[in-house]
């Protein structure tokens, strides 16, 4: 069942603050897509989960340190940065 | 256009003064960044102008994968795909306009607005890569790359009548493409004749270390000209309810034309198609739910002045910057892998898709290639189809590939009601060559096709 504690829980684990007329709009439409969703239930036959359809296993590479990029061309994105580090929100 | 008109042209500047204007036009909204910074050469491919979906990583050019969040975004390394086609000397055009994170059938969830089908403005291009596909059908460019994890690539090339390759998984590097679903999800191309297609193909595919999933496979150019002893297996659930009349009736016009000259063809049943919607949505929304956890305003992308505590400032910059369809994708896939619901969604759709890739291994043991309408519908009017729902279902026929991982392009095959149809020919894993020879032998002798 979708409700509204459903959707902001949900909301809350994927961290978006949803406004109250997008909850509002999303409860219908929820239900309505997992309920098409259950038509999964027909289907009996109980085999492995395909996770991956090539199936490959330990595809590897020699473990050769190589340069990264330059600090300074990974910070040019960061909207807020100081003294050679990202600045992110306070945690504690 | 066609690749041979630039390697025949002597006059490729005038050429490629001739798409940068057009580029810069934008008059179906198809581009988001143009590049300007584009050199020439006088001989064969060189200087090719290419557009690139605006997901996939190009150095120093702004990608946005057509959100807010990312908007501003200058990726320091190419996507494997854009080295090689630097590597042949391609000229990177633009950067092409999209759904969202890839998440849509029409282009009309992009931040930037929606592109527009130069068939008639008034309609959608199709998506995702909508703006890939308005690109080569209006004029613009010979060549795009688009990505395609549910019909992203097909369901464009469908409405905008032209040519849409989506690979074998794991036929091309996806280093640099930013990832919306990463199992179901390839790069694909756009051009208007198979022929530029397989030539585009073959520069892209193969491996490349930086994506485990990536693998070798025979060369698919120059293609063969007469494929022989055709088998053609047409499963009828592709041409159930929402299939619209015009649609199926050009679809058979092909299959009839294919058995004319000398193709075998046969009606088939594939059971587990009706599953492969739901599955796919399932599994593609869990994917995206854990993909895009990195969007958090800190390493790049869209922050706020001023900061609040660590949780309230992420879920503020990711409730601004995510659309609704975004949005609607996250948290039911949040949904779909949360405690007590995994098994019933998730795990029951992976289940799901081993029965539906074995179905097609069976089928494609039989067959060449399976034959199928690309989209149920011709281009909708923009605006027309409002609910989700709805417009997932619009990709009933195109996510079942995507679940089995196998090859399939769309070339145009008739119209109806003056607008383009689209024709699915789905072929077996790896086996582009096969796929494509028998999509040229098509579009030759069926004289469809049409470029600009």
């Amino acid at each position: 069942m979708i409700d509204e504690n459903v959707v902001r829980h949900v909301a809350w684990l994927a961290r978006i603050q949803l406004e109250e007329d997008e909850l509002k709009k999303f409860i219908p439409q929820f239900t309505k897509i997992l309920e098409y969703f259950s038509i999964l239930d027909e289907v009996q036959e109980d085999v492995e989960p395909l996770y991956h359809v090539n199936e490959l296993k330990n595809v590897f590479r020699d473990d050769e340190p190589e340069d990264p990029l330059p600090r300074d061309e990974i910070l040019r994105n960061a909207p807020k940065k100081e003294n050679g580090y990202f600045r992110g929100p306070r945690i504690v | 256009m066609r690749i041979r008109d630039w390697i025949e042209s002597d006059d490729k500047e005038r050429i490629l003064e001739e798409v940068l204007r057009k580029a810069k036009k934008n008059e179906y909204n198809e581009f988001i960044t143009v590049n300007e910074n584009v050199f020439i050469s006088k001989d064969s491919l060189k200087g090719l102008p290419v557009a690139i979906k605006d997901n996939i990583s190009t150095k120093g050019i702004e990608t946005t994968c057509a959100s807010l969040i990312l908007r501003g975004y200058v990726p320091p390394y190419d996507a494997h795909v854009v080295e090689l086609l630097k590597n042949a000397e391609a000229s990177i055009i633009g950067k092409t306009n999209m759904d969202e994170f890839a998440m849509g059938t029409t282009s009309e969830t992009s931040y930037f607005g929606v592109v527009r089908n130069p068939w008639d403005k008034k309609r959608v291009a199709g998506g995702s890569s909508g703006g890939s596909a308005a690109a080569v059908a209006g004029g613009v460019v010979p060549v795009a790359l688009g990505s395609d994890t549910g019909g992203s690539v097909r369901c464009p090339a469908s409405f905008c009548g032209i040519v849409g390759l989506k690979p074998t998984y794991g036929a091309v590097s996806r280093y640099g493409l930013i990832a919306y679903a990463n199992s179901l999800e390839q790069i694909g191309v756009f051009a208007n004749t198979v022929e530029d297609v397989a030539l585009i193909y073959n520069i892209i595919k193969g491996k490349d270390e930086r994506d485990a999933t990536s693998q070798d496979s025979e060369d698919v150019f120059p293609l063969n000209e007469d494929p022989r002893k055709i088998r053609v297996g047409v499963p009828r659930e592709y041409f159930g309810e929402g299939v619209d009349e015009g649609v199926e009736r050009e679809v058979w016009k092909a299959i009839k034309l294919m058995e004319d000259l000398g193709a075998e063809y046969e009606e088939i049943s594939m059971k587990y198609t009706k599953y492969a919607l739901p599955a796919y949505y399932i599994i593609a929304m869990s994917e995206a739910s854990s993909n895009l956890a990195r969007y958090d305003g800190i390493r790049y992308g869209l922050r706020f002045e001023e900061d609040e505590d660590f949780e309230t400032t992420i879920s503020k910059i990711r409730a601004k910057g995510f659309g609704e369809e975004v949005k609607r994708r996250i948290l039911l896939g949040t949904y779909a892998l949360s405690k007590g619901y995994y098994g019933r969604y998730y795990l029951k759709a992976l289940k799901v898709r081993r029965l539906i890739k074995e179905e097609f291994d069976r089928v494609l043991s039989k067959f060449d290639v399976l034959v199928t309408p690309t989209m149920p519908f011709t281009a909708p009017k923009i605006g027309e189809i409002k609910d989700p729902l709805s417009l997932y279902m619009a990709d009933v026929n195109t996510v079942p590939v995507n679940l089995a991982g196998v090859p399939a392009v769309s070339v145009p095959c008739g119209f109806s009601k003056a607008l383009p149809v689209g024709m699915q020919i789905i072929g077996k894993r790896f086996n582009e060559r096969r796929l494509l020879e028998i999509a040229r032998w098509y579009e030759v002798n069926s004289k469809v096709r049409r470029w600009s």
